[in-house]
Parts: structure tokens; sequence; C-alpha cells
């Protein structure tokens, strides 16, 4: 159930932008107003646009769900394993800031942001954003799948 | 403590709420229901956020930051995780709903009340 | 019989809700102390700008990882609803 040429040629051009506009999200989430969830729900929103305009089934060609599982059991386990890195004093400890590698601290009140700061909370974000790009690509995918083979049947 | 009128965001999630249980209440196609849901959940999530509000207030966010004081910002943290579990139920509750369809081959909710073989 | 129950008690929870909405305290000036700690001092102790990140994350942690098993165990349930048997074709 392929769209038309224009439509096709148009979220061809648009797909790029769509993304990084969604990475750039995630990555600046302890500076400006994002994080990962927000970051993950506009990265799927553009793979909602690609399943729409060519049909889920040329689509489940090229990315199966067993990818995307893998994907979203990565991002999992990585939150866990960041949250035990700091079990020494306590379950959910940001153990990385004062550190040299993300942990300068920025001076109070308003300042323009520096991007090495936030200890442990830029690699959660990366995972939570892992986990819910996986997850809304994988429920669309299936239903688009599902509803389009009873079409076929009838 | 006083009864005031000037809290016209609550009445608004009064109104909401209101709706919704009244669409839940009565009505008999089952995709109508589950908009009904989706309306309980948006009043729910507008009344944490106006718990929070400060008079003339700016985001919580530090970076090149405005004058003046902080909105609060342990609702909207909450607000966000109650998001999520909105989209994850309603995922979740369309499903069933092909899967009845593809069943008994009706969407009401009379038809299909007693479990067939 | 049933409908006219359903539309008593639909009334009384519209008239609580009605009476909640003009009780409540007045908008714009909420009696709050908790959040006024988390918003001194979360640049020295997290190193974050974004304070609503660092509550999310970080002092909050434990309701992000309960949020994202919900969405895992959603996402499991969708692909498991779709699934087809091993005599048709397919997968």
């Amino acid at each position: 159930m392929m769209m038309s040429k224009i439509v096709r040629t148009i979220s061809n051009l648009l797909l790029p932008f769509i993304l990084t506009y969604g990475i750039y999200v995630i990555l600046h989430g302890h500076l400006t107003p994002g994080g990962g969830f927000q970051g993950g729900a506009v990265f799927a929103s553009g793979i909602a646009l690609f399943i729409v305009a060519f049909g889920s089934y040329n689509i489940q060609k090229n990315l199966k769900e067993h990818h995307l599982s893998i994907l979203e059991s990565s991002g999992a386990l990585l939150f866990i394993g960041l949250a035990f890195g700091g079990i020494a004093i306590v379950f959910f400890y940001n153990f990385l800031v004062g550190s040299p590698i993300l942990g300068h601290i920025p001076p109070s009140g308003s300042n323009p942001g520096d991007i090495w700061t936030g200890g442990v909370i830029p690699l959660m974000s990366i995972a939570v954003g892992l986990k819910v790009i996986a997850g809304l690509s994988v429920i669309v995918l299936v239903m688009a799948l599902a509803s389009s083979k009873t079409e076929i049947e009838e | 403590m006083i009864a005031t009128i000037f809290n016209i965001p609550f009445l608004a999630v009064a109104a909401l709420v209101g709706i919704a249980l009244y669409i839940i209440i009565s009505q008999r196609n089952l995709i109508k229901l589950v908009m009904g849901i989706v309306i309980l959940e948006a009043g729910v999530n507008l009344f944490l956020i106006t718990l929070g509000y400060r008079e003339a207030g700016i985001a919580p966010i530090y970076t090149n930051a405005p004058e003046g004081v902080m909105v609060l910002p342990v609702p909207q943290a909450l607000t966000l995780t109650s998001i999520v579990i909105g989209v994850a139920i309603t995922a979740l509750m369309l499903s069933m709903i092909m899967l009845t369809h593809r069943h008994t081959g009706s969407i009401d909710a009379e038809k299909s009340r007693r479990m067939k073989g | 019989m049933r409908r006219t129950t359903a539309a008593i008690f639909l009334g009384i929870i519209i008239a609580l809700l009605i009476a909640t909405a003009l009780l409540i305290h007045p908008f714009g000036y909420p009696p709050s102390q908790m959040d006024d700690y988390i918003i001194e001092n979360a640049q020295s102790e997290t190193g974050t700008n974004n304070i609503v990140t660092s509550v999310v994350f970080d002092y909050r942690g434990f309701d992000t990882l309960g949020e994202a098993t919900i969405l895992f165990t959603a996402v499991t349930g969708v692909v498991m609803l779709f699934r087809k048997k091993k005599e048709e074709t397919a997968k």
C-alpha cells in the first residue's frame, strides 16, 4: 500500500532532518528542555512517517523486529548497569560528579551551558532514548503489518 | 480557603474528567470507549501540571535564564511518567480491539459479551 | 433501573469534582517547601542546568526505572498478541 510519487519524494527529503532533530534533543537533555523520552518520541515519529509513506511490507524487509528488540534490551541493560555503578554508597548514586570525564560543576545562577557537565545523567538519557525509539517503532510496525494483511485477505 | 471562582484551570480539569466518565458509561462502540479513556488521561495530566504554578514564574532551567521566581519542577517530572504510561495503555487496548474484530466480526460491546469456545 | 443508578452516581461524582475545584488553594500560590530545597541545591549536587531532568533521573530515579519496565511489558504484550501459529506460513 505505497502512496504516490510526490509523497515518497518529500518523505525521502524530510527524513534526515527529523532524525537529526531527535538525536539533538536526546544529547542536550541536561542543558535545554528535553531528555530521553522526548527525543525518542521525535525519532519514532520519523520512522512512523517512513512506514506510512512506503508501506509496511517494504519496510519490514530491511528493518526486522528481531534487531529492534536487541536494541531495546541493550538500552535497558545499560540503564541498570549505570544505576549499579555507585553501589558503594547508595543505589542510584551519581558517581561521576567531580571526576574529569563528565564532572564539571557549572557556576551558580544563570549561565550559558557547558556540555561536559552532568555526571551520569547524559549517559542515562542515551539509554532511555534507545529504549523508547525501539519500543515505539516496534509497536507501529507490528500494528501496520497486522492490519495490512487482513486487507489483502478480504 | 474561601470558594473562589478564579481557579479556571481546575474547573477545566473537572469538566474534562466529567465528560470522560460520561462517555465511558454510555457508549457501546469500543473505539469510542478508548477515546473516553484517552480524554481521562489528558485531564489527569493537566491537573498535575497546574498544581505547581507560581505567579509570574519562569521555566526551571538555568541556561540563559531571565529574572524571576521558578515554578515547581517535581510535578512536571511526574507528568512525564504519566504520559508514557498512557501511551502504553492505549497501544494495548487498540491491539485487543483488533483481535476482537478478527474473531467475532463486530466492535459492538453488547454482541461480544459471552465467551465462546 | 440500572441507568438511573448510574446517572445518580455520576451526578454525585461531578458535584464533588466541582466542589474540589472551587475549594482548592488559589491558582498561583502553591503551599510547597520541598521544591525550594531542590531549586537551591540542584546545580551544586548534580551538576546540570536542567532541574527537571535532574529530578527525573537523579532525585527520583526509581520512578523512571518503574516506567521503563512498564514500557518494556507493553511492547512485549503487543508483539505477543500478533503472533501466528506454526502451521500457517511465514515467520
